[in-house]
């Protein structure tokens, strides 16, 4: 079956503070040489049929309507290939 | 005056803010987030809490629940409603209320007596406040820092819609200072302190609360 991926990441003008947790505790566990962390949200989809255009565009409007919330959030669509036609 | 009061399946501050409906000289009438149904009320509060969890963003799944339909139709038509901290947040996922609320800058969740400052008193929320009047109530939040453009700020600000402001201390990253605003019409009023906590003397941090409560009932009087 077929997975449409929505990535839904905060705005970078709005401050991101679990990025910021996340990018104060690496140093501290010993990692070094990352500069910024953004923390967002990844869905998965799984869609009937073929993923067509008019698909992907109901997809948008989901992710436009419930998954993200514009006024602080983009979001991207993509489509991943299923785990069965890999395997 | 019929003050209906919203519960959620999570909600938390519905029965303080019925209580504080009541207390204020009006009617408290009980509503269901799963009914299409606003029982005739005059006004709707919309109380604090988790409301379906918090999950995806809080207020993104109340949004959506049958009794919003009702409440945004009526709040677009006029009627008075206010929406307190997870009903602050519910209006502005509603697009009642410009801007969002996203987690404390902090990253803490914070619990206060805060000290505010009432900026608009035309609307049925505030008009027994005066302007400028600075009172305390509880505020209690892990996701209250109110963001929005640079654009939305300035006309917020140039066209009265800062219905309060936080003194002394900025409890959450809240941009501006702003704790509450309001729609351009003014019915519409979101507020992230909790008046309906500080009603009573004996359980809360005075009752300078009590204005939101008893404003509507003035507007009528008057």
């Amino acid at each position: 079956m077929p997975r449409v991926v929505v990535d839904v990441m905060p705005k970078p003008e709005i401050l991101d503070p679990q990025g910021k947790a996340v990018l104060g505790a690496l140093p501290r566990l010993g990692f070094t040489g990352v500069s910024d962390v953004r923390q967002g949200k990844r869905f998965e989809l799984e869609v009937e049929g073929e993923v067509t255009d008019d698909v992907l565009a109901e997809v948008s409007r989901v992710a436009e309507t419930l998954l993200s919330n514009p006024v602080i959030e983009n979001f991207t669509v993509r489509v991943e290939e299923s785990v069965e036609v890999r395997a | 005056m019929k003050i209906g009061v919203v519960t959620f399946p999570g909600s938390l501050d519905d029965v303080d803010a019925q209580r504080a409906v009541r207390l204020g000289g009006n009617e408290a009438v009980a509503l269901w987030h799963g009914e299409h149904d606003l029982k005739g009320v005059d006004a709707v509060v919309l109380p604090g809490g988790f409301s379906y969890g918090d999950y995806l963003r809080c207020g993104a799944i109340s949004r959506f629940s049958p009794v919003m339909a009702e409440v945004v139709e009526a709040a677009q038509r006029g009627m008075p409603v206010l929406g307190i901290c997870n009903g602050f947040q519910i209006l502005c996922e509603s697009h009642l209320l410009p801007g969002a609320l996203i987690r404390n800058d902090h990253r803490k969740f914070v619990c206060r007596d805060q000290r505010l400052r009432i900026e608009r008193t035309d609307t049925p929320w505030t008009s027994a406040y005066s302007a400028g009047q600075e009172i305390t109530v509880v505020l209690k939040n892990g996701e209250g820092g109110y963001v929005a453009d640079e654009a939305t700020l300035d006309r917020l600000e140039g066209e009265g819609q800062v219905v309060a402001r936080y003194v002394e201390h900025n409890p959450n990253g809240s941009l501006r200072d702003i704790a509450g605003v309001s729609n351009e019409r003014g019915n519409v009023v979101g507020l992230m302190p909790h008046p309906e906590h500080s009603v009573e003397s004996l359980t809360g941090s005075g009752t300078d609360g009590l204005g939101f409560f008893t404003s509507l009932v003035e507007a009528v009087l008057a």
